[in-house]
């Protein structure tokens, strides 16, 4: 059988934080027994307020930290097994927050070239890799220009470009989206999105923006460490009262439904897009005026 | 007028290949106590503009009067300006240095000259009104959570009395609820003690909540000036600057071109119920 893209496996993290003579000051349990699994090819959020654990969880996950306690699978590789660390380097890509810290280059396709060069692939090839990514995330035409030059949306596209470089199955953004600006926003997740679909690259997206996990194959809430909700994004987001519990938020087409549906108008759950709002409320009318005749 | 900006021009690097004209010919003026919304995708000039209006950035040509006073006149006296328009930059925990909470924010206060007492007065204030309780006062800044932080850094300014409160992006990068938490702070700061805000965000949903006008900048130029509701009516034009309006005005929009008599100025999930119930009787 196929095995999935990530397993995790009663994930515990702690962060210890010890005196000067090495004494246990505190333990903050950062991850507290997770299980979750993300198949192969699939588009998976995580979603959680500021402190739960997201981006600890994701840092398991290309073995920058190791767990505390059980265990985490990428592709088949246990993470805490030292001789596994490079191949599950090239598995799954990061992406983080701010695309200043992750350019090296004073070129783009230079920065691009960085990672596969440091996997020692062939001169030929990384120029082949370099020219596929770019044109992946639509910056092939910047390929000669400076990074400085471009915009905060262009930049993470190069970033990942330069991940899609070293060619993974998988790749974990850190709120990738978070210091950006609506279009650069846009840009980068139809991006990521693109590479999902088109290159079956499977894709963990961390996020505090609702509604750019509105498509994902399912959705991951995060609370204390704890994993507090699992499903698609209908299910989670029809859930408006719960959500908002863990200090999330729905996208304000899916709040006006709710507050609708609330007065007493027959809307279906989960309502996610303009479209299905204004559909579900045109029905509604006709059914009303059906109801009249 | 508290703050009018007349013929403003701003060119960097004047004269050098990376000459640049951040802002072209903008004028405007602000009444105390507005609530004023500023958008514009990155690079517009948002926050150059922002920056001169405490002067730490001098315009290449126009004039610039605060209170009715001219602040490049020789006389004026920049170092009032800067205690008087509060300035709270994007990120502004990154600038938090001091061993506690309570130090941090009188580090202000004191740079002005005030005694050790008014100054401890005032960071004492200011941190009340951004809702920091007496049990963090001596904790280490940097033990607080994200949301905390920002709302330590925003004490910092707020303690040295501003008439004026400029916050670029004060939420980005907080959860949803560190978020709603943050607006609804400022803006019952903007009620209570009538001082003049304005917020630069990249969030049309939360301006929408909060600001009276909206300032709208593309490539240098100040497009729009205009009620919040008269700016999201434009919101193809919006489009066309890589910018957009709420969620809810687009409903709006797509239920009257569907033959549904309903006002499309609507811009908070509120009126938007509200006039949805309308139409349906309840």
């Amino acid at each position: 059988m196929d095995r999935d893209m990530i397993e995790v496996k009663k994930l515990v993290h702690e962060y210890i934080r010890r005196d000067e003579d090495g004494n246990v000051e505190s333990i903050n349990r950062a991850i507290d027994n997770v299980n979750f699994s993300v198949k192969k090819g699939d588009f998976v959020a995580i979603l959680g307020a500021n402190g739960s654990g997201k981006s600890t969880l994701a840092k398991h996950i290309n073995a920058i930290l190791h767990p505390t306690e059980g265990s985490i699978w990428v592709n088949g590789l246990n993470t805490a097994e030292e001789n596994n660390i490079w191949d599950i380097r090239q598995t799954a890509g990061m992406v983080f927050q701010n695309p200043d810290n992750q350019i090296v280059a004073t070129v783009v396709e230079e920065d691009v070239g960085f990672g596969p060069e440091n996997l020692g692939v062939p001169t030929d090839e990384i120029w082949e890799r370099v020219e596929q990514s770019l044109e992946a995330v639509g910056m092939l035409e910047y390929r000669t220009q400076s990074p400085n030059k471009l915009s905060g949306g262009q930049k993470q596209r190069v970033a990942i470009a330069g991940i899609m470089a070293m060619k993974p199955q998988c790749i974990v953004l850190d709120e990738p989206t978070a210091m950006l600006d609506p279009n650069g926003r846009k840009e980068v997740i139809s991006t990521v999105r693109e590479l999902n679909k088109k290159e079956k690259v499977t894709v963990l997206l961390i996020t505090h923006h609702m509604d750019e996990v509105t498509f994902a194959d399912k959705v991951i809430v995060m609370e204390h460490g704890k994993i507090v909700m699992q499903g698609t994004p209908r299910d989670i987001f029809s859930r408006v009262d719960e959500i908002k519990q863990y200090r999330l938020d729905v996208p304000q087409v899916t709040e006006l439904a709710f507050e609708l549906s609330k007065a007493g108008l027959a809307l279906p759950e989960g309502i996610l897009t303009i479209d299905e709002l204004v559909d579900s409320l045109i029905k509604l009318k006709q059914s009303n005026i059906d109801k009249a005749k | 007028m508290q703050i009018v900006f007349d013929h403003i021009n701003y060119i960097y690097s004047s004269g050098t290949a990376y000459e640049r004209h951040a802002l072209k010919d903008i004028n405007f003026s602000i009444q105390k106590g507005e609530f004023i919304g500023l958008i514009g995708h990155t690079g517009s000039g948002k926050s150059t503009l922002v920056q001169h209006m405490n002067g730490l950035v001098k315009a290449t040509s126009g004039h610039i009067y605060f209170n009715g006073e001219d602040i490049y006149d020789s006389r004026y006296k920049l170092h009032d300006l800067r205690s008087k328009v509060g300035l709270v930059f994007q990120y502004p925990e990154h600038q938090l240095f001091e061993t506690t909470v309570f130090n941090d924010v009188i580090f202000g206060p004191k740079n002005l000259g005030i005694d050790k007492l008014g100054a401890e007065l005032r960071a004492y204030e200011a941190l009340k009104k951004v809702g920091i309780g007496d049990d963090l006062l001596d904790a280490s800044p940097f033990e607080l959570s994200g949301g905390q932080k920002r709302r330590v850094a925003i004490a910092g300014v707020l303690a040295m009395k501003p008439e004026v409160l400029i916050l670029d992006e004060p939420t980005a990068g907080l959860d949803p609820r560190g978020r709603d938490d943050i607006l609804d702070q400022i803006k019952s700061l903007h009620e209570e003690s009538g001082i003049t805000i304005i917020l630069v965000t990249h969030s049309m949903e939360d301006i929408a909540n909060y600001a009276d006008r909206l300032f709208v900048m593309n490539h240098g130029e100040l497009i729009m000036n205009q009620s919040t509701k008269k700016v999201f009516a434009r919101y193809k034009e919006l489009e066309e600057m890589d910018l957009a309006a709420p969620q809810v005005t687009y409903v709006m929009n797509a239920l009257k071109e569907n033959g549904f008599q309903v006002p499309t100025d609507v811009t908070t999930v509120t009126e938007a119920k509200d006039e949805i119930l309308k139409l349906f009787h309840r």
